[in-house]
């Protein structure tokens, strides 16, 4: 048998849950914003591996003392 | 047929609503360390990404409110006798302690994490030590211990400027020391204004207020000594890089006031006082919460100001405070 009442107890458990609903959703916007940012800040990544990299070859003209 | 009963007509106890979770981080507490670190994160020199510094903000109040439901959680006992807090979410029966202390361990946790994440290790090791400094040092020891429990409690509420100034510097500063000196000052008279006309409640719930252990003429002393010691570390911060003539203006004409009103307290006796219902002390403890307002906002002003040239070149003429 459905339970077709709406009794006060579920109304206090729902509020419960939209509120934990905002909490978590609010974080989860949060620590992404502070990815984006912090990544945006982090000065420029090189993400190519695997390929030669003049910066790290002392032979090369545009190496770089680490 | 179904063992789920929808006619129970009350509230089984553990079934607490949204706003009793909110009502165990203390929202008043909270929202006086949102301005207070606020000031201290924007007087701050340097800034920090808007998002950041609301990551800063938000994390440095969840640390306040995590402190503020294990404080709940310990002194559940305490407030379910006083008129006060007889209504908190545990001695109300909403919320078990034991969950009030998890929550308060697991935000505890997040807060401090999620502020070194966001901002610097220095502005989380301090968050870190103003939990633990309110929710063992003072509400564990020192609350049930001493009446001085006021004057080094308050060291808990006085840390978010400071955090909020490091979490933008990476350093303290004698910037950030005024500002903690200023609300660690402040505490005593605030929280002694109440007790003088709240007595009947810290004398039930057995907490050495300094009204119970040394009486009411001395509670009354104590606050005139903590009100003239306040005005120096008001004034000198005037002196400092986030003062100015706005703010020396501010704290000369609300010292003059808080230390006229400490005196009218000094010099009432209890016959007095309750011959008017503490008038005078429920007067001077409300006009100590704007002191407070006031004074940082005072601060913030002073910051807005410093971007406008004219303004700057009088603020000059004021002698500036070097200590470190």
């Amino acid at each position: 048998m459905p339970i077709t009442r709406e009794h006060e107890l579920h109304q206090r458990r729902s509020g419960r849950n939209i509120g934990l609903a905002v909490v978590l959703v609010g974080f989860i916007a949060l620590v992404f914003g502070l990815t984006i940012v912090k990544v945006q800040g982090g000065g420029t990544l090189q993400a190519y591996d695997h390929s030669y990299r003049p910066a790290l070859d002392p032979d090369h003209p545009r190496y770089q003392q680490p | 047929m179904t063992d789920i009963r929808t006619d129970i007509s009350y509230a089984p106890p553990g079934e607490a609503e949204f706003s009793d979770y909110i009502a165990l981080l203390k929202p008043r507490v909270m929202s006086l360390v949102v301005f207070t670190a606020l000031a201290g994160l924007l007087v701050a020199p340097g800034s920090l990404h808007p998002v950041e510094a609301l990551a800063a903000i938000i994390f440095i109040a969840l640390g306040a409110g995590a402190s503020g439901a294990l404080n709940m959680w310990w002194d559940a006992d305490i407030d379910q006798v006083m008129k006060r807090t007889a209504q908190r979410p545990i001695p109300a029966g909403k919320i078990a302690p034991q969950e009030a202390m998890a929550l308060g361990v697991a935000l505890s946790g997040i807060a401090v994490i999620m502020l070194w994440l966001a901002t610097n290790a220095m502005a989380a090791g301090l968050l870190a030590f103003t939990i633990f400094f309110y929710a063992v040092i003072y509400s564990m020891w020192l609350k049930r211990a001493t009446p001085q429990n006021i004057v080094i409690g308050g060291a808990a509420g006085a840390f978010p400027p400071m955090i909020g100034w490091v979490a933008v510097t990476g350093s303290i500063s004698v910037e950030a020391c005024l500002m903690f000196g200023l609300i660690f000052m402040w505490t005593p008279p605030h929280f002694w204004a109440l007790a003088l006309f709240m007595k009947s409640d810290y004398h039930k719930a057995r907490v050495p207020m300094l009204t119970v252990t040394h009486g009411r003429r001395a509670t009354r002393a104590h606050i005139l000594v903590y009100t003239l010691a306040l005005v120096p570390v008001a004034l000198a911060t005037a002196f400092t890089s986030i003062g100015g003539p706005v703010y020396l203006a501010c704290a000369l004409v609300l010292n003059a006031m808080f230390v006229q009103g400490a005196l009218a307290i000094w010099r009432r006796d209890e016959g007095q006082a309750e011959a008017d219902g503490y008038a005078t002390e429920k007067r001077v403890f409300r006009f100590s919460l704007s002191y407070l307002f006031v004074l940082f906002t005072a601060l913030l002003l002073e910051a807005a100001l410093a971007h406008w040239p004219a303004y700057a070149t009088l603020a000059a003429h004021l002698p500036v405070l070097e200590v470190f």
